[in-house]
């Protein structure tokens, strides 16, 4: 069992980093509150659902409120940065309108070219993924999980694979958005600038259970670093 | 100069593995088999030698090719590639649809996965010449049959590497798909088929060099095509009409995969 007796409670519009060592649950934290790991027990509440007593529609919905990012950009490699933030529509479309931007309602196309902006990837519409720099296709991501129109944004790591200039970049977009947005952002992060920089909350896993949980002006680098020894 | 010292031979290891029994009498009853089924189904040396002499003589008898009928047999060469085309283009629009269904991760059910893989594995095992065959009870001579007969025989091909293809693509943009709530249809349309595109190309265009192939000798059982045309020419000893056909045959067979190859270069 990785965690038992995590109790932790995220008020709506609330920014929260989670922190903690390699193996102490992150991930599968973050990825059980939409059901992306199964929860073997315990209670989660999102957004008003009891998200282990959904059914497939009803999980469905709740994803659609959801936007992941994750550590990896996810993207179609082969495709132009455009149809893949169109794919972001798929939360509350469906149907081959939403596969390609090529078939995509001009309303659909005009978002999508939107949240391109927001992220600042406009002029890199039609380019492909695989043309992309690592920082740009996360900025992608960022930009296909907008179309979603979520009301909580949840990162894996979301600048574990960049550099530290692409890695901000990400966070500061991700950061800004989900403010713009009045949206709910939880974040994991390896880098402690970024826990502080981009939250409000810190939140450290140890033991399987909540170790730290502080405001994020209240703790500094190196107590952070201090935490990540001594669990 | 430095003296090289050998070292005792008790030290060096043994040039042999020690050999299983069972591995050892497994080996030496493949080999009597394939000695056995040479001698017994091969030629003997009595049956070349008197055979080499008559395929000397066939030859000599095509050249120089007759090139009397040579429009006629264009038309039908050309009828026998729009077969091939036909029966290729429906059996890999079929096997898109089977492939899904056949593919680990994609299919609705274990069972359905089972069933789709069940029917690939029948269509790949049959041969072309019997699904032609069956095809010409079914629904007469002509390239009909023929065109059925190339579809089954694409899908039983095509659909297998389709779902091989479709599996190996990276799952990350399925799970992405998945976690924005995309339903599955849309997470196969947008992310797999798009990522297992260049794989499903090749193998599509293969199929199509495959087909003409297939196409030819078809219409040695009535399933249509210029075969018919090669069967007649050598129950008529025509041998040099049969040689027309075998170079004309020669030529589509080299242009489709010279095609194919290059096209295949290009998208993949």
């Amino acid at each position: 069992m990785i965690m038992s007796g995590l109790d932790l409670d995220i008020e709506h519009g609330s920014r929260v980093a989670i922190i903690g060592a390699n193996g102490t649950g992150k991930s599968t934290l973050i990825r059980m509150l939409v059901r992306l790991v199964e929860p073997g027990g315990g209670d989660i509440r999102l957004l008003g659902e009891t998200v282990r007593e959904l059914d497939a529609p009803g999980l469905k919905r709740l994803r659609s409120r959801v936007g992941f990012v994750f550590q990896r950009h996810n993207l179609v490699t082969r495709l132009s940065a455009l149809t893949n933030v169109v794919h972001g529509v798929q939360s509350r479309m469906s149907g081959p309108r939403t596969w390609t931007q090529l078939l995509a309602p001009r309303q659909v196309r005009a978002e999508a070219m939107h949240c391109l902006e927001r992220v600042g990837l406009a002029d890199k519409a039609m380019a492909r993924i695989d043309t992309l720099s690592g920082g740009q296709s996360q900025r992608v991501a960022v930009a296909r999980m907008l179309m979603q129109r979520p009301e909580l944004v949840i990162a894996d790591e979301p600048d574990a694979s960049l550099d530290p200039k692409s890695g901000e970049e990400v966070m500061a977009t991700l950061a800004a958005l989900a403010n713009e947005q009045d949206a709910t952002l939880i974040f994991v992060s390896h880098r402690m600038e970024h826990a502080i920089r981009f939250s409000e909350r810190i939140v450290g896993l140890g033991g399987g259970r909540v170790a730290l949980d502080k405001p994020s002006g209240a703790v500094s680098e190196a107590e952070l670093t201090r935490f990540f020894h001594h669990d | 100069m430095t003296e090289v010292k050998t070292p005792p031979a008790r030290h060096l290891p043994p040039r042999v593995e020690r050999v299983n029994p069972v591995a050892f009498v497994l080996t030496v009853a493949v080999a009597a088999f394939v000695i056995w089924s040479m001698t017994t189904a091969g030629p003997s040396l009595d049956q070349l030698a008197r055979g080499l002499p008559n395929i000397g003589n066939i030859l000599s008898r095509m050249f120089p090719p007759d090139l009397e009928r040579i429009d006629r047999i264009l038309w039908s060469l050309f009828q026998t590639f729009q077969m091939a085309v036909a029966g290729c283009a429906i059996g890999l629009v079929l096997s898109v649809p089977l492939g899904i269904l056949a593919a680990e991760g994609l299919s609705p059910h274990p069972a359905i996965r089972t069933a789709a893989r069940s029917l690939i594995a029948v269509f790949r095992t049959v041969p072309d010449l019997v699904w032609a065959l069956i095809f010409v009870i079914a629904v007469g001579l002509g390239s009909p049959a023929g065109v059925l007969a190339i579809a089954i025989d694409v899908m039983g091909f095509a659909a297998r590497f389709f779902a091989e293809a479709m599996e190996e693509t990276d799952k990350g943009p399925r799970e992405a798909l998945s976690a924005l709530g995309a339903n599955r249809l849309g997470m196969i349309m947008s992310a797999v088929l798009p990522a297992a595109s260049p794989s499903m190309i090749a193998t599509s265009l293969y199929c199509l060099e495959k087909a003409t192939r297939a196409s030819v000798v078809l219409g040695l059982v009535g399933a249509g095509g210029i075969g018919v045309e090669l069967k007649v020419a050598f129950d008529l000893f025509a041998y040099q009409t049969a040689a027309t056909i075998i170079l004309v045959i020669l030529i589509l067979v080299i242009a489709v995969e010279q095609t194919g190859g290059w096209l295949r270069r290009k998208i993949i």
